[in-house]
């Protein structure tokens, strides 16, 4: 019996055989650990880890990914990479502050960037990229009060947390904006800017929630929805799908979905991009020739890091005058003369 | 009536006549499930090369170096801890859904305590954060326990709903300012003192290496399920209500304590589980903390034929496929999901001993065949 019991199928030979074709790699790595909505969620992590591809295609590094399951996976894919050799290790998303921080501090000599978090007092061998994502949702607010039929837009984020209250900051203070100049009173569902309490999903990677959160929304009234939660947003969009987007127009986040959620692009009004592909490829070529230094690295309207999406197939329907006032806006944010952050 | 003897040694550790269904189903099951997810991997566009490297890498990653044993072993604490209290429910005949729940309020009362006892000394301090999450535990298993005793309802029912009953509850506290971490909006627990963490015990070979000193508490508790379902009159007790709970009844055990009591202790087992994520390994409590926890540990405690050691081994591999997951994305950059469809074909596997069999007549020795054929 004991002989029979280590009797190994033939299927399994093979695939061992085949192993000894892999080799190691040489050059320069960049490896990035996601957020829980995964390296395909069309919009947050996606857009962070097409940075590295921008690298991996300009660059000739070589690029990895790990994909964190749950908020317990960030200390241990962070680990297994350090394992792994890594010339930079770029961890997406705010909730991996901590992790990335207690990392480097016992990793000092492993380059680290993080984005959505800045450190205070800065940690030398980390470089947050963080982004004015307000100045770019301050836009889209403007416009989408511009654009509503019911007066009534509405909002919800994932989780109640800095990187992702900026952009409902920005949009109600764009809708607010839109209402002092025109003598308007358009509202926002789901975001209150005094109280800093919202409507939220309590994570980043539900569909159903973010379907479910969209038409309680659109219960109330509102035409336009700015949904701020990764993947989540997905399936608000298929909720907009359904009911026509005469009806419901969302508006996008993070990457201009027109182009990552094809399937449903004629549903988003435009996308709020926070282009972390540019910051992420810059901060890898600065590392790669040996520019690395850890502090903060800002995204704004003036440098590209943040902006807003072309309309798309609703280019026609958005009035001229309406995108003057936008472009006019956007100069005046630019130049401070409108102040978007208190 | 072979069944009945074979039921009186279960006692035993590994009597005979168990082996091929403690050892050799399950070996082979995972052999099963490894090629099937190669076909998987074929059929999903990988090619041989990568399924090579993924599966040296899922080996690597698991136990080739001193940091992947540290992070099987990581991994697979809350799941045998857990798994050892669903076991002893299925064994007094109690399908118990709800150690997520039981996890989630274990893990998040350990915190609280913790941070409450966080100016005693640590010999106070993480022994009263463990208790915390044992007794949360077991109170919260124990409400589905007593609904079962007093009313009937299906505890498979009343623990499934706990289960979402006991996120929405994680969400809220976390929010409380009794809970909430300073300076956050979001829901996320203060961290945990240090006098009430579980230490590291690798730390002076390399500061990465997350092994704490739950494995102290995941060995004993093993040996006391053990005694307790082997040795002790409450277990046996329990595994007379398990085989047929009109004659326990009618032998003048009472039926309704058995079944509060079997609860409580499972759900105690699955508290220490959280308890054991959040004081040893997150520091804090967050939303989704328990990441499935509650629910993998069924598939360990039925892969672990609800064994106290054979849910140890179980969870040891399952910790092992999430610590060689990782690696198998990282150096082959295959799916994190595909792990997850081998751990489930490991299960179909086991829940199919007869499929094995079929699969792999010369495994197994012949009258067995026979038998299982029949």
């Amino acid at each position: 019996m004991k002989r029979t019991l280590w009797t190994k199928p033939p299927a399994l030979g093979a695939a061992l055989v085949s192993l000894l074709l892999a080799g190691p790699a040489l050059g320069f790595t960049a490896c990035q650990v996601t957020d829980t909505g995964g390296i395909d969620d069309n919009s947050f992590n996606q857009t962070a880890w097409k940075g590295v591809l921008d690298a991996q295609e300009n660059l000739g590094i070589e690029g990895r990914f790990l994909e964190s399951q749950a908020e317990t996976d960030y200390d241990a894919n962070i680990n297994s990479l350090i394992e792994g050799d890594c010339d930079i290790i770029i961890t997406v998303g705010f909730l991996l502050g901590d992790a990335t921080a207690k990392a480097a501090k016992g990793n000092p000599d492993q380059p680290f960037s993080i984005v959505d978090f800045a450190y205070d007092p800065p940690i030398p061998n980390v470089l947050g990229q963080v982004y004015a994502t307000d100045q770019a949702a301050f836009l889209a607010g403007y416009l989408a009060a511009g654009m509503t039929k019911t007066k009534i837009l509405g909002t919800f984020g994932g989780i109640n947390i800095p990187p992702v209250t900026i952009f409902m900051d920005g949009f109600v203070k764009g809708v607010n904006h839109w209402n002092a100049t025109k003598d308007d009173s358009v509202v926002v569902l789901g975001w209150d800017l005094d109280t800093r309490e919202g409507l939220f999903t309590n994570n980043f990677d539900n569909l159903d929630d973010g379907r479910a959160f969209a038409q309680n929304l659109y219960d109330e009234g509102a035409d336009i929805i700015l949904p701020v939660a990764g993947p989540v947003g997905l399936g608000s969009a298929t909720l907009a799908d359904e009911l026509g987007v005469d009806t419901l127009k969302i508006i996008g986040v993070d990457a201009d979905l027109y182009f990552t959620d094809t399937e449903r692009q004629h549903v988003y009004l435009t996308s709020i991009t926070k282009r972390m592909d540019a910051t992420v490829a810059r901060v890898i070529e600065d590392t790669m020739k040996g520019a690395f230094s850890g502090g903060v690295l800002v995204g704004t309207l003036e440098n590209g890091g943040v902006d807003l999406a072309p309309f798309h197939d609703m280019e026609s329907a958005v009035p001229d005058a309406l995108k003057a006032e936008l472009d006019a806006i956007r100069a005046g944010i630019i130049d401070g003369s409108i102040a978007v952050s208190d | 009536m072979s069944d009945m003897t074979d039921h009186a040694t279960k006692g035993r550790l590994l009597g005979r006549s168990k082996v091929e269904d403690l050892v050799i189903v399950p070996l082979f099951a995972l052999v099963a499930a490894l090629i099937l997810g190669a076909v998987v991997m074929v059929a999903t566009g990988v090619d041989l090369a990568t399924i090579g490297r993924s599966y040296v890498a899922l080996l690597q990653g698991s136990v080739g170096s001193v940091n992947a044993i540290s992070e099987t072993l990581t991994a697979a604490l809350p799941l045998v801890l857990a798994g050892l209290g669903l076991a002893l429910g299925f064994r007094a005949g109690l399908f118990n859904i709800g150690a997520e729940g039981q996890v989630v309020m274990g893990g998040l009362a350990a915190v609280v305590a913790g941070v409450a006892l966080g100016d005693l000394p640590a010999v106070i301090a993480l022994p009263g954060a463990i208790l915390a999450g044992a007794v949360t535990g077991a109170f919260y298993a124990g409400i589905a326990g007593w609904l079962r005793a007093a009313t009937g309802a299906h505890e498979v029912i009343s623990t499934i709903m706990l289960n979402l009953i006991s996120y929405r509850l994680l969400d809220y506290l976390l929010r409380t300012p009794l809970i909430q971490k300073e300076g956050r909006a979001d829901p996320i627990s203060k961290s945990v003192p240090e006098v009430a963490e579980l230490p590291r015990l690798l730390t002076f070979l390399d500061p990465n290496l997350r092994l704490h000193a739950g494995i102290f508490l995941t060995l004993a508790m093993v040996a006391l399920a053990y005694w307790l379902l082997f040795r002790s009159k409450l277990g046996f007790e329990f595994r007379a209500s398990g085989e047929n709970a009109v004659a326990a009844r009618f032998a003048g055990m009472n039926a309704s304590l058995t079944i509060v009591l079997a609860m409580a202790i499972a759900g105690a087992l699955a508290g220490i589980a959280g308890a054991n994520q959040t004081l040893g390994v997150l520091g804090r409590a967050t939303p989704g903390f328990s990441a499935g926890i509650g629910f993998d540990a069924i598939a360990v405690a039925l892969l672990g034929r609800s064994h106290p050691v054979g849910v140890l081994f179980a969870g040891v591999l399952f910790g092992a496929l999430e610590a060689g997951g990782r690696q198998m994305q990282v150096d082959a950059g295959v799916s994190i999901d595909l792990i997850g469809i081998i751990q489930s074909l490991i299960i179909v596997f086991i829940a199919a001993p007869l499929l094995v069999k079929a699969l792999f007549p010369w495994g197994f020795r012949r009258d067995q065949t026979k038998e299982g054929g029949s």
